[in-house]
């Protein structure tokens, strides 16, 4: 059975609090037991407590399989970007270093290409994947577009992403402000700029927060 | 147990440093458990799915453990739960890896001089007998008093009831108190002071219409992760947060307006902030009069609090303060809720009322979206602070001290009530009672003070003095490590029984494996010291269900009554909250299949009032009470001119005695670190990462630091969740408020430098030991 299309994945930074449920749950996914999919970290700790969590984006045209040279990476026909084929896939890491979000994990255990399938033994028998199911700020969040609208009236949500001269559509989207512009990021910009650890917050103790 | 590194680490050779315990953790953990096995095997399907609640905080969030043969392998969301549906934080996640834990006690223990560990095995019949010996030597020699016993909160309310019937009935001890004395009784005694009841006032549903949310001292996205939600669905909708809080934490990071309070200075503030709303008429006046008393004293009271005096003393700007005060007075709808950080203080309850006065005054209280709780911390936080285990109580939240309801539970404990002890004293004072010698014996479950409690040098030197201590755990504690006997109890999941969580809702724990070893049910335990005592009248409950049935009599017509609870009811409606009577000739009838779920409400019943107003007084009012301002105990002076404050974790659960087991959770946050200013840090040459000595007059502790601009400047902290050197409350100051006897962890006075290199532990202990 497919997962539902009327059911999408919803990201939103915004929201997360940086507390691991969603590690700790993709670590109980029945494919991967005992072995999360999910990156997550603090952007810039010395400055916030902003964490930032990155699951498989599900491309509508996967870079990860555009550039598998043993065809070992399936997206089936509901959208989602399958782990790559044990029988096929010769560990050689090109997707791990060509996913524009950074996301296949290398097994040298066992030799694997692994990545977040969206817990497809829970999403294809209608359930929530078990990131987005306990995540407790719903940073995760896994629902209808309708749904989301009226939850967040103060959220779009985008699947559009541009990485230089690449235009990624994906199954997933990101939570951003209503009102927030279209961002294009350079990835190559990046290699020279670091790109974060600015002003990300004014110092609200300011010098007088430490007198009495 | 000696070891060559056991060996100071400090120059301040007159400050007491804590023995490595090298030996003992090699034989009893803490190790890290992960995921392997049948955990991991893919094949493997559940034998059932057992619908429960997570054992860890007061959320008591709905989940379904895994299970397979007698191992809990995994756990599934339990969507339909109406306080989670499905959510949970990575402690409720990875919680079953602490079954079925290599570090499991499954015998009971003797100490033994001559092991390296220090401890021998010992048959579980034999334990209980000696045991019982020693109580009944201890009380026969220096009187029933010389005997304690202290409890905790994370049991079920069934065990808690046990456990103020097992100290007063059976032992006839004045001296029982619980470590909810290190965590809910600021707010219970102000809840009484104010409104003659201790509960949260509202459902957590009233969160999510609220105009402004005011969060005072909770860290909630790391200590009540599942409220976040509650919190940000809420302002989805443009309900406005404010945060009280000396460090930016997870939640304040996105908050509307940040109040980056002084350590201690919470009185203050809130004082400042009712003097704006009297200041400009942002009262319900109508609300005053029907519904309050003592409004004008407070009003008075708060008069010298002016946006600048205010400031001057909490470290808050003007502005901030004024814009906190507008909100607040003109909101229609508001929900404050606080925890710890404005309770774990030697004026903690004056702190609790503060807040209160605010909402008395806005007339915000016991209506739909207009809400105030304090967030309970343990598992049952709520119903353990409710049924006999605190010093000055019976079941029902009855007063050791009144006649009246000393003859109602004696009747139904069927015993003289003369025979009851009179109220004894908190668990800091049976610490320092052991310390003199007045207290000769100990019995403890449930309760890490090694770990949890403040100074805590001066607690080891006190459990060291007794002449008999016994301890029941499932895992060899650092407490337990002090133990003459270690009778092995039983994980949450091992037991059946109900507990109250934070909203005031009674939910079912269900069974899903049975003990290993000799390891027994707690109950059982005690039931089987009563039984070696020749003191088992009234502690031979066959299940806990037995338990409840009698603790629904003993608790009807007093303020937390349960008598119209049952089992039933709770597992059909997801829960009933409290006060939840059965019918009466006197009482009219119970509220609705659910309970109570909002109290206060306009018209409501309640066996104080009888009807006279929605308060728990005999009049029906609430009460404004003055709240003079009281700094910290100990302030900040030259030679130590740091404020130390301290808290959690997300990753971590209180004493760390499960969570420090549990491998995923140690990996994401391994060991304590100080987080300091940069500004701060500067001044003292500290880099990130540098190996740091903080110092107070009691104790000193060398960790790393964590450079970090989301702490003020004049303070640091340290999450308190490991023991041995690397434990905060080694620093911390023992001065507890003179009502609800908490003690003061969240202030005290540091210097802090940097240590030349790592400490001697470093070098032999794992993050988590």
């Amino acid at each position: 059975m497919p997962v539902p299309e009327t059911h999408e994945f919803f990201v939103d930074p915004g929201r997360c609090i940086g507390c691991q449920s969603c590690i700790q749950a993709c670590a109980q996914c029945d494919t991967h037991k005992g072995q999360s999919m999910i990156q997550l970290d603090f952007v810039d700790r010395a400055r916030s407590t902003q964490t930032l969590p990155v699951i498989c984006m599900h491309c509508e045209s996967p870079t990860c399989a555009e550039v598998c040279p043993a065809d070992a990476i399936k997206r089936t026909e509901d959208g989602i970007v399958q782990t790559a084929r044990k029988p096929r896939c010769i560990a050689c890491n090109n997707c791990v270093l060509a996913c524009p979000f950074g996301v296949p994990k290398m097994s040298t255990r066992m030799n694997l290409m692994m990545k977040c399938d969206m817990c497809y033994d829970r999403t294809s028998v209608g359930l929530k994947p078990m990131c987005a199911s306990v995540c407790p700020s719903q940073a995760l969040a896994f629902g209808t577009r309708e749904e989301m609208a009226k939850l967040r009236p103060n959220a779009r949500a985008v699947n559009t992403f541009q990485f230089g001269a690449q235009t990624i559509r994906t199954k997933v989207n990101v939570m951003v402000p209503v009102d927030a512009p279209r961002e294009v990021v350079d990835v190559t910009a990046a290699m020279y700029v670091a790109t974060i650890g600015h002003d990300i917050l004014d110092d609200v103790f300011g010098e007088a927060g430490e007198e009495s | 147990m000696s070891n060559p590194s056991d060996g100071p680490q400090s120059d301040s050779a007159e400050l007491p440093v804590p023995r490595l315990d090298v030996d003992v953790i090699r034989e009893f953990g803490p190790f890290r458990a992960y995921a392997t096995d049948v955990r991991v095997d893919s094949g493997v399907e559940p034998d059932r799915l057992v619908k429960t609640h997570c054992c860890f905080c007061g959320q008591q969030c709905g989940l379904q453990l895994k299970v397979k043969d007698n191992t809990v392998i995994g756990i599934e969301p339990w969507y339909d739960f109406p306080f989670n549906r499905g959510m949970l934080c990575p402690k409720g996640v990875t919680r079953f890896l602490q079954q079925a834990h290599p570090d499991r006690l499954l015998h009971a223990y003797e100490k033994d001089a001559s092991s390296a560990a220090g401890f021998r095995k010992l048959d579980y019949d034999e334990a209980i007998r000696r045991v019982a010996e020693a109580i009944d030597r201890i009380q026969t020699e220096h009187g029933a008093d010389a005997f304690a016993v202290l409890s905790g909160a994370s049991l079920t309310t069934e065990k808690t009831y046990l456990m103020g019937k097992f100290a007063h009935m059976c032992l006839r001890t004045a001296n029982i108190d619980y470590n909810g004395r290190l965590c809910m009784v600021s707010a219970g005694a102000g809840n009484k002071k104010a409104f003659g009841v201790d509960r949260a006032a509202n459902p957590w549903s009233d969160i999510l219409g609220a105009e402004v949310i005011l969060v005072a001292g909770a860290n909630v996205a790391e200590c009540a992760p599942i409220t976040t939600n509650y919190i940000w669905q809420a302002r989805e909708h443009g309900a406005k947060v404010i945060v009280v809080d000396p460090r930016i934490t997870p939640l304040a990071r996105t908050c509307d307006l940040f109040l980056p309070v002084k350590p201690g200075r919470d009185t203050a503030l809130f004082s400042g902030i009712l003097q704006l709303m009297i200041e400009n008429d942002w009262l319900d006046h109508q609300f005053i009069k029907d519904n309050t008393a003592g409004f004008e004293a407070v009003a008075e009271q708060v008069h010298e609090w002016t946006p600048k005096r205010t400031a001057e003393v909490t470290g808050v700007a003007e502005k901030s303060i004024r814009q906190a005060a507008e909100w607040w007075g003109k909101a229609k709808t508001s929900f404050l809720m606080h925890a710890r950080g404005i309770e774990h203080h030697s004026h903690g309850v004056q702190n609790v009322l503060s807040t209160i006065n605010i909402v008395l005054a806005s007339g915000r209280i016991g209506r739909p979206n207009c809400g105030y709780a304090t967030i309970t911390g343990q598992a049952n936080g709520q119903g353990g602070r409710e049924h006999g285990q605190k010093c000055d109580q019976l079941p029902g939240g009855r007063d050791l001290g009144n006649e009246e309801h000393r003859a109602y539970v004696a009747k139904v404990w069927d015993m003289n009530p003369d025979d009851l002890p009179r109220p004894g004293v908190d668990a800091y004072e049976i610490m320092r009672k052991a310390h003199k010698g007045e207290i000769r014996g100990l019995l403890s479950i449930c309760f890490n003070p090694v770990v949890s409690l403040p100074d805590n040098n001066f607690v080891r030197e006190a459990l060291a003095k007794l002449d008999f201590f016994v301890a029941i755990d499932f895992f060899m504690s650092e407490t337990a490590r002090y133990a003459h006997v270690v009778l092995p109890g039983s994980l949450q999941e091992e037991d059946d029984g109900t507990v109250t969580q934070v909203e005031g809702r009674i939910v079912r724990i269900n069974q899903a494996v049975e003990c290993p070893g000799d390891a027994k049910q707690d109950w059982r335990i005690i039931q089987d010291i009563a039984k070696a005592l020749g003191r088992e009248h009234g502690l031979t409950f066959e299940s806990p269900r037995e338990m409840f049935e009698e603790l629904r009599v003993a608790s009807r017509g007093g303020v937390c009554d349960y008598s119209g609870v049952t089992y039933e009811r709770i597992e059909e409606h997801f829960g009933v909250f409290w006060p939840c009577r059965s019918p009466t000739p006197d009482a009219p009838p119970e509220p609705g299949p659910q309970g109570t779920l909002r109290l206060f409400e306009p018209g409501s019943w309640n066996p104080v009032a009888k009807g006279a107003g929605p308060f728990y007084f005999p009049d029906g009012k609430a009460r404004f009470q003055p709240t003079p301002y009281v700094g910290p105990a100990e302030d900040v002076d030259e030679e130590y001119p740091i404020i130390l404050t301290t808290g959690r974790v997300v990753s971590q659960f209180l004493s760390g005695n499960q969570t420090r087991r549990i491998g995923p959770l140690v990996d994401h946050y391994p060991e304590p670190r100080v987080e300091i200013h940069p500004r701060l840090a500067a001044r003292l040459d500290i880099k990130e990462g540098d190996w740091t000595t903080v110092e107070s007059r009691r104790g000193t502790c060398t960790l790393r630091a964590s450079v970090v601009t989301t702490i003020r400047p004049d303070t640091v902290f340290i999450p308190y969740h490991w023991g041995g050197r690397k434990s905060a409350n080694q620093l911390t100051i023992a001065a507890q408020d003179p009502i609800s006897k908490i003690p003061e962890y969240k202030v005290c006075a540091v210097q802090v430098v940097r240590a030349d290199g790592p400490p001697n532990y470093a070098m032999v202990l794992e993050p988590q030991q």
